[in-house]
């Protein structure tokens, strides 16, 4: 249906056609601005059974809406928390979380979809415009500031009055410094945090998965083994902070193999002590090759060389891996000679 | 003793010692058959060597040397263990078809488990080195789990990913998926360490801590894992999870709106 085919007497009141000037082009200005093209009507402007069909829609959206939330709420009720359903092509999956964001997103969906269609073909449809104008204010509105800003510092006395003046000065300069001395908060400093961890002379490794020491002989060439330093419990409250610094892994390594003078001297019959800890961004690396001797970052993919010192190889990281030096005590475990000698982890600006 | 020596020309007394000595008889065969049944096992054994000894001369040796003590294009096999034979072999690794390629994958098996076994039994002679697991090491009977997962993040993780999905490592080297891998499998490789896996010896990763760990496994990356969460989009984290929220997420609410605003609510179409 077209508006042509509409009576006349049907048609609302014809919108104004022309909003503002419309130039003609011509030889002179072939570019002219065209105007606004006309107004169109939409059939529900005209055809009231058509507006109460869309009326219809947009309330049934809605109710849809309600519907949605009232069975999440339902669903949130009824359905047990460890119900399996099977939906394909999902799988096997839990009954309340797909009936939750069903629901959720139907009512939000029908939320949305009903004020589309009711702004699309309900509300007006006619074309505003709205013509620039200059920004720059009247002469006389502009005259009529200068003069009020002139007065009110004339009646002020500011120029007159030095103290206030100097004072009001002080109190402004002073003011935000109290949003300075907040920033204290931030702290305080890290100190020699960065370089520390909780390893120390004589402190043995304790293995993460049985938590008992770790002997020598339990090294298997080939092997991976990650440890704590011993006195370091799971449950201490200060376990993330410290194992984030402590991490440790454990590899053993034929001692022929083994490139670096430094690191065949801290190293205890092959067995190899090495920061667990990214020296780009600080990622936990473990991803260990056994035959290459490699060990991958799985963030930036930086490679590590662990029969030469831990050197870089590929990757973004700056540093080797700092190495733990290690031994055995008389009864065979093995422990710590020491603490890392250089910070574990990320650079940082005073690190040297 | 008189009585008895007065008798012993009485008719029955040949019988009776005959009934005597037929018992004694019996008598010392019950008492050494298990040694016996041992003589015929070390038999059975050294049948299997010679067996294992002919299919590696066929299939393995012009890699890993006539008597296992490796080559240029094989390492030597004196000590692996029967573990290592029953993965490379079980899960078809070996027979390699070349050493090139980052590489040697998972393929067909062409031995049967007899077959495995003997060439298992060949190897472990030459040196020894860990035993086929028995299904109730690697079996889900006591096993805790919470406890495999968590040892699973702590020693697995890192390059078989959250729920064993697998994941790359340098030069085209990847860590497979362990979905659908037999259990006495994942055992095994856990103790040999094939290729550039590390291995998880017992003395710091013990047989109970393994068995978790397959229990976990079992948990989450198998036929019967329960996914409550919807979509697992391959389990490897958030950059699946990112782009098909991206792409299919934001790609979805752009083409409503472009469908909304295609469509021209006019009476008049132009």
């Amino acid at each position: 249906m077209s508006s042509q085919d509409i009576p006349e007497e049907n048609l609302p009141a014809e919108q104004g056609h022309a909003h503002g000037a419309v130039d003609v082009a011509d030889e002179q200005n072939p570019f002219a601005d065209p105007g606004l093209p006309p107004h169109e009507h939409r059939i529900q402007d005209i055809d009231e059974r058509a507006a109460k069909r869309s009326e219809r829609t947009v309330a049934f959206l809605f109710t849809l809406s309600m519907l949605a939330t009232v069975g999440f709420i339902a669903s949130y009720v009824t359905i047990p928390p460890d119900r399996s359903i099977f939906v394909f092509p999902i799988g096997h999956i839990s009954a309340l979380n797909f009936a939750l964001g069903l629901t959720l997103g139907a009512a939000l969906f029908c939320i949305g979809a009903g004020a589309v269609h009711w702004a699309r073909t309900l509300m007006s449809d006619v074309e505003v415009a709205d013509e620039r104008h200059p920004i720059q204010a009247s002469p006389e509105v502009r005259a009529k500031v200068f003069a009020d800003f002139k007065e009110g510092a004339t009646e002020s006395a500011l120029g007159r009055r030095k103290l206030i003046r100097n004072t009001m000065f002080g109190a402004l300069a002073l003011f935000p410094l109290s949003g300075v001395v907040l920033l204290r908060d931030l702290g305080p400093l890290p100190e020699d945090k960065m370089r520390h961890t909780a390893w120390s002379k004589g402190k043995l490794l304790v293995n993460m998965n049985t938590n008992q020491p770790l002997r020598a002989s339990d090294v298997a060439v080939g092997s991976l083994t990650f440890v704590k330093p011993e006195g370091l419990e799971e449950t201490d409250e200060e376990f993330q902070n410290e194992i984030a610094k402590a991490a440790v892994m454990i590899v053993r390594l034929q001692p022929d193999d083994i490139k670096d003078k430094q690191e065949l001297e801290w190293s205890h019959d092959g067995i190899v002590a090495y920061s667990k800890i990214c020296t780009h961004v600080g990622c936990p690396i473990s991803l260990y090759e056994q035959q290459t001797h490699h060990v991958l970052c799985p963030c930036h993919q930086s490679t590590f060389d662990l029969s030469d010192g831990a050197r870089v190889i590929f990757g973004p990281a700056g540093h080797a891996l700092p190495q733990l030096r290690i031994g055995v005590n008389p009864e065979g475990y093995l422990e710590a000679l020491g603490d890392f000698a250089e910070p574990v982890g990320p650079a940082f600006w005073e690190r040297g | 003793m008189k009585k008895l020596s007065a008798r012993r020309r009485h008719p029955l007394a040949a019988v009776v010692v005959l009934l005597l000595a037929l018992a004694a008889t019996g008598g010392l065969y019950a008492a050494f058959a298990p040694a016996s049944k041992a003589q015929a096992d070390e038999t059975s054994q050294s049948l299997a060597i010679d067996e294992g000894k002919k299919l590696y001369a066929v299939g393995c040796a012009s890699c890993h040397g006539t008597g296992g003590q490796g080559s240029s294009d094989g390492p030597s096999l004196v000590g692996v263990g029967a573990a290592a034979v029953d993965f490379q072999v079980g899960t078809g690794r070996m027979p390699a078809a070349t050493s090139q390629g980052p590489q040697v994958v998972k393929k067909k098996n062409i031995y049967s488990q007899a077959q495995i076994d003997q060439l298992a039994t060949y190897i472990a002679s030459l040196g020894a080195g860990p035993n086929v697991p028995t299904s109730a090491q690697y079996g889900p009977e006591g096993a805790d789990i919470a406890k495999g997962g968590e040892l699973f993040r702590t020693n697995c993780a890192q390059c078989h990913n959250f729920t064993g999905k697998g994941g790359a490592l340098t030069e085209g080297k990847f860590a497979p998926d362990l979905e659908g891998v037999d259990p006495k499998h994942i055992y095994e490789a856990m103790q040999t360490g094939p290729q550039n896996m590390p291995s998880f010896p017992d003395t710091t990763l013990s047989e109970q801590n393994k068995k978790d760990i397959i229990a976990y496994l079992n948990a989450v990356n198998s036929d019967e894992t329960v996914n409550p969460g919807g979509l697992e989009l391959g389990g490897l984290g958030p950059v699946s999870e990112g782009l098909f929220a991206w792409i299919f997420g934001l790609g979805a609410l752009v083409a409503v709106a472009v469908w909304v605003a295609a469509r021209t609510a006019k009476a008049k179409k132009s």
